[in-house]
C-alpha cells in the first residue's frame, strides 16, 4: 500500500527530475544556437541573429517549427519500430542524467556504479539508432545507421578502457565519490596523471556522440543524413534532442572524471581561493562543462570528416593500446604512491 | 627511420589537430565580414550599372533625341525605339522600351549616347510581381531619371576626368 510519506517522496523525485530536465532542455535548445553563433564566429560571419534580441529566440521558433511540422511515415516502414526509435533514442540520453552529481551532494540517484550505469545508459541510446535504421526501410538509413552503431561501440570500448584508469585512480565507482577524491586545487585533478586518458577519453567522447569530425553516419555527400533521413517534424527532433543532451552529458562527466567536477580550481591558492569562495560548487561544473561544449563546437568548426577505414583504426589500433599502456603505468603510479594524486592519506 | 619516428611524435602530439584548431581560433576574433543586406550595403561605384534610367536637361526637356544608336549597339537587342517628329519640328521618341530580362548591363547604350540621355544608374535591387513588368516604357525610365537625376548628375561628373 502507498502511504502519504510514499506519495511525498515520490512527489519529490519527480519534482528533482523535473528540475534535472527542464534546465537540460532549455541548455539543449541553446546549445544549438551558441553552436551556430560560434561556428559563424569562426567563419568571419555573424550566425543567426534576427529572431528576438540577438538572435535569442530562434531556438524557440526552430522549436516550434518541428512541433508543427507533419510527421511522415514512408509507406514501407514498420510503423511501431519507426515511432518507438526516437524515444529509444532520447530516454537513455535523459536517464544518464540520475547520476551525475551537479555539486555535493545535489544528485537524483547515488548510485555505488555509477560509472557503469553510464555506461549502461550511453550503450542503450545505440538501440534507437539501429531500430531507426531497420524501422526506416530505406537503405540509407540502414547504411547510416550500421555505421553509427559500429562506431559507437567501437569508441565505447576505448572509452570504457579510459574509465577503468580514472575508478583505478579514484577507488570508486561512485561518481560523487570520484570528484571527492580529486580534492584540492587544479594539479590535483585527474587530467594531469591521467592525461593520455583525458586525450582517449574526450575523442572517444567526441566520436561516441556522433559529432564532427566523426560524424560519419550522416555523411551528406553520401548518405544524405544517416540513420534520421526518414524522420521529420518531432520524430528527427527526437534525434536532435538526444545528439545534444548526450553532447552535454559527456561534456560534463568529461569534467567530473578528469577536471575535478564541482571542485575549485584554486583551492589551495592563498589569496585566489579566498576570493573565489563565493562561488557556489554548480558554477564550477557548469564552467568546466561548457569550457567542453566549446570544444565540440570548435571542432566541428576545424576538422573535415575521417573516412570510415581510419576512424575504426583510430580507435582500435590507438586508442586501446594507448589506454592498456597507460593503465599499466597507472597502477605503477598507484602502487608507488606517487605524489600528489595518489599519496597515503 | 628518423622520419618515421618524427612522424610518430607528431600523430601522437597531435600537433596538426592542434594548428587547425589554431587557425579556427584565430578567427573567432578577427572582425566579421558579414554585410547584414537590407540594413547595410556595400559601397558602390560610381560607375555601378543597375537599372536604366533617361535623363532630362535641367529645363524639363528629355535629352534622348531617338538616334537610336543604343538599340543598335545593344548585344542583346533589349532596347526598342519608334520615333516620329515632333510638333516644333524635333525628333522624338514616341516608344522607348528596355526588356531588363534581355538586358545584360553591360552599359554599351550609356557609351553610345551622343546626349548622356540613357543611363544606368546604382539601383541593384529591383523586382517584378506580373508578366511584362521586365519591360521598362519610356514613361518608367524617366521616371527613374527624374527621381535620382542628382545622383546621376554627381555620378557623372566624378566619372567626366577620366574620359
Amino acid at each position: 500500500m502507498l502511504t502519504i510519506d510514499d506519495l511525498i517522496s515520490l512527489g519529490l523525485t519527480l519534482l528533482k527530475v523535473l528540475l534535472i530536465v527542464l534546465p537540460l532542455l532549455l541548455a539543449v535548445a541553446y546549445l544549438t544556437l551558441a553552436e551556430r553563433r560560434v561556428i559563424g564566429i569562426i567563419q568571419d560571419r555573424i550566425g543567426p541573429n534576427r529572431v528576438g534580441p540577438r538572435g535569442l529566440l530562434q531556438p524557440i521558433a526552430d522549436m516550434v517549427k518541428l512541433f508543427f511540422k507533419e510527421i511522415i511515415i514512408p509507406t514501407n516502414a514498420n510503423r511501431y519500430l519507426f515511432i518507438m526509435a526516437p524515444i529509444l533514442a532520447i530516454a537513455p540520453a535523459l536517464a544518464a542524467w540520475a547520476v551525475v552529481p551537479f555539486a555535493d551532494g545535489w544528485v537524483l540517484a547515488n548510485l555505488n556504479v555509477g560509472v557503469l550505469y553510464i555506461l549502461a545508459m550511453t550503450s542503450l541510446g545505440v538501440y534507437g539508432i539501429i531500430i531507426a535504421g531497420w524501422g526506416s526501410n530505406s537503405k540509407y538509413a540502414f547504411l547510416g545507421a550500421l555505421r553509427a552503431s559500429a562506431q559507437i561501440v567501437s569508441y565505447e570500448i576505448a572509452m570504457g578502457c579510459a574509465l577503468v584508469g580514472v575508478i583505478m585512480a579514484a577507488g570508486s565507482l561512485n561518481l560523487t565519490d570520484i570528484v571527492n577524491a580529486q580534492k584540492g586545487g587544479i594539479w590535483h585533478w585527474y587530467w594531469l596523471p591521467l592525461f593520455p586518458l583525458f586525450v582517449v577519453h574526450w575523442i572517444s567522447a567526441v566520436a561516441e556522440t556522433n559529432r564532427s569530425p566523426f560524424d560519419l553516419a550522416e555523411g551528406e555527400s553520401e548518405i544524405v543524413a544517416g540513420f534520421h533521413v526518414e524522420y521529420a517534424g518531432m520524430g528527427f527532433g527526437g534525434f536532435f534532442l538526444a545528439e545534444y543532451a548526450n553532447m552535454i552529458l559527456m561534456s560534463l562527466l568529461a569534467s567530473i572524471f578528469y577536471l575535478g567536477g564541482w571542485l575549485s580550481p584554486f583551492a589551495g591558492i592563498p589569496i585566489l581561493e579566498q576570493a573565489f569562495a563565493w562561488v557556489p560548487q554548480i558554477v564550477w561544473l557548469f564552467a568546466k562543462t561548457s569550457l567542453f561544449l566549446l570544444l565540440y563546437i570548435w571542432f566541428r568548426a576545424t576538422f573535415p570528416r575521417y573516412r570510415y577505414d581510419q576512424l575504426m583504426r583510430l580507435g582500435w589500433k590507438i586508442f586501446i593500446p594507448v589506454t592498456l599502456i597507460w593503465i599499466v603505468v597507472l597502477g605503477f603510479m598507484i602502487k608507488f604512491h606517487v605524489s600528489p594524486w595518489f599519496s597515503i592519506s | 627511420m628518423l622520419d618515421k619516428i618524427k612522424k610518430f611524435f607528431r600523430t601522437f602530439f597531435l600537433t596538426e589537430l592542434l594548428s587547425g584548431l589554431k587557425t579556427t581560433g584565430r578567427h573567432f576574433f578577427t572582425k566579421n565580414v558579414t554585410i547584414q543586406f537590407p540594413d547595410e550595403e556595400t559601397p558602390k561605384s560610381n560607375r555601378f550599372r543597375g537599372l536604366h534610367a533617361l535623363r532630362r536637361y535641367p529645363n524639363g526637356e528629355e535629352r534622348c533625341i531617338a538616334c537610336k544608336l543604343c538599340e543598335a549597339v545593344c548585344p542583346a537587342l533589349a532596347i526598342t525605339i519608334e520615333s516620329e517628329q515632333r510638333d516644333d519640328g524635333s525628333r522624338r521618341t514616341t516608344r522607348y522600351d528596355i526588356d531588363l530580362f534581355k538586358c545584360i548591363y553591360c552599359g554599351f547604350c550609356e557609351e553610345a549616347c551622343p546626349v548622356d540621355a540613357i543611363v544606368e544608374t546604382r539601383i541593384s535591387n529591383y523586382h517584378f510581381e506580373k508578366r511584362g513588368e521586365q519591360i521598362m516604357h519610356k514613361q518608367d525610365l524617366l521616371a527613374v531619371g527624374d527621381r535620382y537625376e542628382q545622383q546621376l548628375a554627381s555620378d557623372r561628373e566624378e566619372d567626366s576626368k577620366f574620359r
